[in-house]
């Protein structure tokens, strides 16, 4: 019996993982993200970056000998500066998520689990939250405190919770009266091991799939918290604040260097996430088939 | 129906008290006072500070002040600027209508392009059309918003030449024709980042229907193809794109802050991000009222056209 049933989840197991690497965009995105973190992690332990000096004979200097990409305005490297901004881009997208998930599971299985009261003032707040604009609830934020790289990710992390909270919400709420949850306990078991044992695996995949979104928007928010002027600051780099460059119209329209390559990055970094959290919600999704070669 | 739509009002009371709430304790949060902006005088003494503080109500506890700011509201007072020295409700309302026009203009232009690629992609899944849209359409879902917007500038604007750079009016020149020409490049920025999720869903919903049993009926009878698709099919499954288009109108509001200021449109976002470089609280509270009221309006006028799309909904509240 027990031997019958592992053979079962392996082989589900198994078919996820098989449709997950048949998805090519999601394995496309896996091999770029899995490049981009190698290079900004290692780039800067190889080679000799310096993203803050100026160089003061190369203001606004075109691609060439010495300054690969360029440099921006002040004389700074513009390819030492995009790695850096690099670390600091996908940090804040996966740290915030990250906090975002450790505020959102908790408060939707209590609201799920306990209901009442719970359920009342964590599902309206979630409401609330959702029916706002959370870019401008981030720009009042970031302007109360000091805009650093932790309070972004900080603010960035708090203000996403709500779709966690739903989803876990909406898990609890199917699973909390099935015949296990009850016999469960019936028998005495305490409500957190019900919550861990029987709950969060049941919710596993819609959470991965939603941090995998979330990273994401994390990313495009501090981009654009940044484009502002109001995210992460110079001399600090994100690729966000790199940009911030072409809001004068002479590094638009003449200093393309300037600009064009921290917004493909940006793209093909949110991308590459989305494709990879995309191919994950096919794979687990049982109605995908698997395709024979 | 109005009994319906009354009730989706009393549900929406609640969370805009939620939203300005939050908003006024956040503000009141600054490390700054406001004061100190404006008394940047280094001839004020002590007692100046003291009675302006007095004179603007900072001396009371943030509850009384919220309170009190609440019941200017009522009254259609919001408030004077410390920017301008002039009063919010002015200033946030000759902003309103421009926001309002890129917003409603965008959110027609995604679904005019992205509900018939949709229907296109559900009806032939898994074709290289299929694999096209999507993997375009994700794609433009995740470009931020400003990137599309220089991308766009830098195309059209300045190696095209075709199109202005900015502003809302040609200098002097306050026609329609004028109006458009500026509407076009914020407008299609904020179409490229939406059309993504309305396909999605679109072709998702389009394709479960496809899948009925109503479907087949339909086709059994006889009827032309266009008919069973559009009447039979669309109408099912324009149910669910509602909702995505309700859960979309608050990341309008945030993406026109973003393309305003790229376009330098002048809304609303573009006031938003002035009055925070400037902490200009009370226009803060003005643009966050007025945005909050708008999200809820445009969740009132979704939930009114589910009642019309969804027989169901309207019997059964």
């Amino acid at each position: 019996m027990e031997k019958k049933e592992r053979i079962k989840k392996d082989s589900y197991s198994r078919d996820v993982l098989k449709k997950f690497s048949q998805h090519k965009l999601a394995m496309l995105g896996m091999t770029i993200i899995a490049v981009e973190v190698l290079l900004v992690i290692l780039l800067p332990m190889v080679m000799e970056l310096d993203p803050y000096t100026s160089d003061v004979l190369n203001f606004s200097a075109a691609p060439g000998p010495g300054h690969i990409l360029g440099t921006d305005d002040t004389g700074r490297d513009l390819f030492a500066r995009l790695v850096y901004g690099g670390r600091v881009s996908l940090m804040v997208g996966l740290l915030s998520a990250i906090i975002s998930l450790m505020i959102g599971v908790p408060l939707g299985l209590v609201a799920g689990y306990y209901k009442g009261i719970w359920e009342t003032v964590i599902m309206r707040l979630a409401d609330i939250f959702m029916s706002f604009p959370s870019m401008i609830l981030i720009l009042v934020l970031v302007s109360v405190f000091d805009p650093s790289v932790w309070t972004i990710i900080f603010v960035i992390g708090i203000l996403g919770w709500t779709d966690f909270a739903k989803l876990i919400y909406g898990n609890v709420l199917s699973v909390r009266e099935k015949e296990y949850v009850e016999s469960a306990r019936a028998v005495g078991t305490k409500d957190l091991p019900i919550l861990i044992k029987y709950v969060i695996p049941n919710a596993f995949a819609p959470i991965l799939i939603n941090f995998t979104f979330r990273t994401a928007q994390a990313i495009i928010q501090e981009s654009s918290l940044s484009f502002l002027g109001m995210g992460v600051q110079p001399p600090e780099a994100s690729w966000g604040n790199i940009l911030y460059a072409a809001q004068s119209i002479t590094v638009l329209s003449t200093r393309p260097w300037m600009w064009v390559p921290a917004g493909i990055l940006l793209v093909l970094t949110v991308s590459s996430i989305n494709f990879i959290g995309d191919g994950m919600r096919d794979a687990l999704d049982s109605r995908t088939k698997i395709r024979k070669k | 129906m109005t009994k319906y739509v009354i009730k989706r009002l009393l549900i929406a009371i609640p969370t805009f008290f939620g939203i300005t709430i939050l908003v006024y304790f956040l503000s009141s949060l600054a490390p700054g006072s406001p004061l100190e902006m404006l008394m940047a005088d280094p001839m004020a003494t002590k007692e100046d500070m003291e009675a302006l503080r007095a004179q603007m109500g900072l001396d009371q506890p943030v509850i009384i002040q919220y309170l009190r700011w609440l019941q200017n509201l009522f009254q259609g007072n919001l408030g004077t600027s410390y920017r301008t020295n002039l009063p919010v409700m002015g200033m946030v309302l000759e902003r309103l209508g421009p926001t309002l026009i890129l917003t409603i203009a965008s959110t027609v232009l995604s679904v005019l392009i992205a509900v018939p690629l949709g229907i296109v992609s559900a009806y032939k899944p898994y074709s290289p059309w299929d694999y096209i849209s999507s993997g375009l359409s994700f794609i433009g879902a995740s470009t931020p918003t400003f990137f599309t917007g220089l991308v766009f500038i830098y195309v059209f604007a300045v190696k095209v030449g075709i199109l202005p750079m900015g502003g809302m009016y040609d200098s002097g020149i306050e026609t329609l024709g004028s109006m458009v020409r500026h509407l076009i490049l914020p407008c299609l920025t904020l179409t490229v980042f939406n059309v993504g999720s309305i396909l999605r869903q679109t072709r998702g919903s389009m394709m479960e229907v496809f899948s009925e049993d109503y479907i087949r009926t339909a086709r059994a009878k006889g009827l032309m193809e266009l008919r069973v698709i559009i009447v039979h099919g669309l109408r099912n499954a324009l149910i669910p794109v509602v909702t995505v288009l309700s859960t979309m109108i608050p990341f309008l509001f945030g993406g026109a802050v973003v393309a305003e200021q790229v376009f330098s449109w002048p809304g609303l976002g573009s006031l938003m991000v002035q009055s925070i470089n400037s902490r200009d609280y009370p226009t803060i509270m003005g643009i966050t009222v007025v945005i909050a009221a708008a999200v809820l309006l445009g969740n009132i006028i979704t939930d009114i056209i589910y009642s019309i799309l969804d027989p169901k909904i309207r019997e059964s509240r």
